[in-house]
């Protein structure tokens, strides 16, 4: 090891474009040794693309970056044995068991876990001698995951993780990413779910386009939104003309619109609620539906950007 | 924990692994060469020479000459009518027919190779009957000994195509599949060495070469009693040349190719001129002057005129070194062009 490295990853004005489509526009990052770090972006901002020059996969056309206080190009070997790494979309081989499919990965690795704790670690113990071919697409994930934890690395890079497991997968995902930060090293994820980075993340840049829009703790960008409360309605006479009243009621920071409805960001919904009703009475319209809740990261993806994370 | 083992013995272990839990890949490279050896086998196998179908016309004295012609063992006599016997020439059921009378007649198709076969032997036939003798005393020896038999050509040539084929189609579909699932992508994030991997594929077509050897091998032994004329060992060191020669070749066919039916469609490309031209079903001397050369430089030609020179002529490997430089050549400069462009995502 090179000591204590402060900052794991740091990259600036990274760019990279397949023909005419930018899929990295110039995006700069850092993340700090010993934090999670999350890429939230929607499909096709560029995470992937970015995730896979960090792992020294692809080529940038411009930019640089520093990885584990290292370039790539100088020991590209020695680098990688230091970093452990899960691709959105990697099929391993089916013929192979779990077991035979940790072992390759980890003969790769000068130092590692055994094989055991591994299987351990992604619950996999009961399927250790099946074919990967027979696993079910959360446990080929979690075996993915596996892979990428045989070498015990520095710095891991989970690409959309969670995606395709059930719940109690996904919190058993999570749970397992905790630990490895609590030991002390570093993992930088990509994901759609507000809800995985708000928990997992110490710190998340939205990326959007190719680059980075907002960056911050999940709490820090929630509170830029200028309140961290949602009201959610629909009227039964809708009129675009609403919005011009609805944002003098007292406390309302934003208004905007979706396919379900009115959504207002409001600090304090206490004395927001009961403002925004005796207004909807004195002009007379009806409310179908109403609801708060606290603002999340999708919300402030979408007061950003004006469009959501994923396509639900 | 410290490395727990060697990674090229891994990746090799995974390659076999993998490969003999493919079951249409054990057919093809083990069972589908033992049936086509067996059945060329069966319909080339050298047949005592068939006798020839006679027909004798009814007239004076044709039961008589049907019975001599029939005593000979290379004849087979029948009378029948006139009417039957043009009947079943015409149709070529009978190779010729005889006219009985003072002059014997012989009604045949001069065209017909039977027929001018028949002529002489039936002739014979009845002039010896009538007294001919024959001045000179001569003897026969028959070629029927193992080592000059259809089937003592086509092993070779069948353990030839199949280290061919094998080390293609084995090779190269394992490579495009494991490009297009994004494994080899995934391979290259680990510190793995590209050439531990690239050399797992020359390990692992070791082991099946000497599978494939064993199996064609000893099934032209055990039933058609093909035996290996020189050494096993040179027989084993040729068929090592030629499988990494070829496993050579197949690392090049797919080391761009980015799906299965690219790589499928270069293989036969790349293939089927052997297939033809090399000698594996027949001499390639068949072929026109003008094209010999270009069929020496195609390696299976010289693997396969190693394999027979070693099986056949019980030739030492000393006399086939020409010919392993020249596989050897081809796998040499197809692994280290295929190392230049290989993509690994
Ligand atoms: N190999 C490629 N060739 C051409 N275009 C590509 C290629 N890979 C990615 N792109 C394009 O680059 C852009 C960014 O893709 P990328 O995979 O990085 O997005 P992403 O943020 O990971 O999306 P997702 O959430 O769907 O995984 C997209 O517009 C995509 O179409
Ligand atoms: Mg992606």
């Amino acid at each position: 090891m090179n000591g204590i490295v402060e900052v794991a990853v740091r990259c600036q004005g990274l760019e990279k474009r397949y023909g005419d489509v930018v899929a990295v526009d110039g995006l700069d990052l850092e993340v700090y040794a010993g934090e999670c770090f999350g890429l939230l972006g929607p499909n096709g901002a560029g995470k992937t693309t970015t995730v896979e020059i960090l792992e020294g996969l692809l080529q940038p056309d411009a930019g640089e970056l520093e990885i584990l206080g290292t370039h790539w190009g100088t020991d590209d070997r020695a680098l990688r044995q230091r970093l452990g790494v899960q691709l959105q979309e990697t099929q391993l081989a089916e013929k192979l068991t779990v077991e035979e499919t940790l072992r390759l990965f980890r003969s790769f690795f000068d130092r590692g876990r055994s094989i055991d704790e591994v299987l351990r670690i992604v619950e996999l113990e009961e399927k250790r001698a099946a074919w990967v071919s027979r696993l079910s697409g959360g446990q080929q994930q979690r075996l993915a995951v596996a892979c990428a934890l045989v070498s015990e690395p520095e710095l891991l890079f989970l690409d959309e993780p969670t995606t395709g497991l059930d719940p109690q997968s996904r919190r058993g995902l999570w749970d397992l990413v905790l630990d490895f930060k609590a030991s002390g090293r570093t993992v930088l994820l990509t994901t759609h779910y507000m809800e995985e980075a708000e928990r997992l993340c110490d710190r998340v840049a939205i990326v959007d386009r190719g680059r980075v829009i907002a960056l911050g703790t999940p709490g820090e960008l929630i509170s830029r939104l200028g309140g961290e409360h949602v009201v959610e309605f629909a009227l039964a006479n809708d009129d675009p003309a609403v919005d011009n009243w609805l944002r003098h009621v007292e406390g309302v920071q934003d208004v905007r619109r979706e396919r379900e409805g009115i959504f207002l960001t409001v600090r304090e919904v206490h004395r927001t609620v009961p403002a925004l009703l005796s207004a909807l009475r004195r002009h007379d319209v009806e409310l179908t539906s109403f609801t708060t809740h606290h603002a999340s990261l999708e919300d402030v993806f979408v007061s950003l950007t004006g469009r959501h994370l994923r396509d639900e | 924990m410290n490395r727990s083992s060697s990674p090229l013995w891994e990746l090799t272990r995974a390659r076999v692994v993998e490969f003999l839990r493919e079951p249409e890949a054990i057919f093809w490279v083990f069972i589908f060469p033992v049936l086509l050896a067996g059945g060329l086998g069966i319909a080339f196998r050298n047949r005592p020479a068939e006798s020839l179908r006679i027909g004798v016309a009814d007239g004076p004295g044709a039961a008589a000459l049907a019975a001599r012609l029939d005593s000979f063992p290379a004849l087979r006599a029948f009378p029948m009518t006139p009417a039957e016997a043009a009947d079943e020439l015409r149709t070529g059921k009978l190779a010729l027919v005889v006219v009985p009378g003072d002059s014997v007649t012989y009604v045949f198709d001069p065209t017909r190779s039977e027929g001018q076969l028949a002529r002489r032997v039936v002739d014979d036939a009845l002039q010896r009957a009538a007294g001919r003798a024959d001045p000179r005393v001569v003897s026969e020896r028959h070629l029927t000994e193992p080592g000059s038999r259809y089937i003592d050509f086509l092993i070779p040539g069948l353990l030839g195509l199949n280290l061919m084929g094998s080390g293609m189609w084995g090779i190269g579909f394992n490579i495009v599949q494991a490009r297009r699932k994004r494994l080899l992508k995934r391979l290259l994030a680990t510190p793995m060495r590209k050439s531990h991997y690239l050399l797992s594929y020359g390990l692992s077509r070791f082991v099946f070469m000497i599978l494939e050897v064993a199996a064609l091998v000893g099934f032209g032994w055990v039933v058609f009693d093909v035996r290996v004329h020189g050494s096993i060992f040179d027989l084993l060191i040729v068929s090592v040349v030629g499988a990494l020669a070829f496993a050579g070749l197949g690392l090049l066919t797919a080391s761009r190719a980015q799906t299965v039916e690219g790589v499928s469609g270069i293989m036969n490309f790349v293939m089927l001129p052997m297939w033809i031209f090399s000698g594996v079903f027949f001499s390639y001397a068949r072929f026109p002057d003008a094209l010999q050369p270009l069929i020496q430089t195609l390696p299976l030609t010289p693997l396969l005129d190693a394999l027979r020179s070693v099986m056949i002529d019980g030739a030492p490997l000393s006399a086939n070194l020409a010919r392993l430089a020249v596989v050897a050549a081809w796998g040499v400069a197809s692994f280290g062009a295929a190392v230049k462009i290989f993509r690994w995502n």
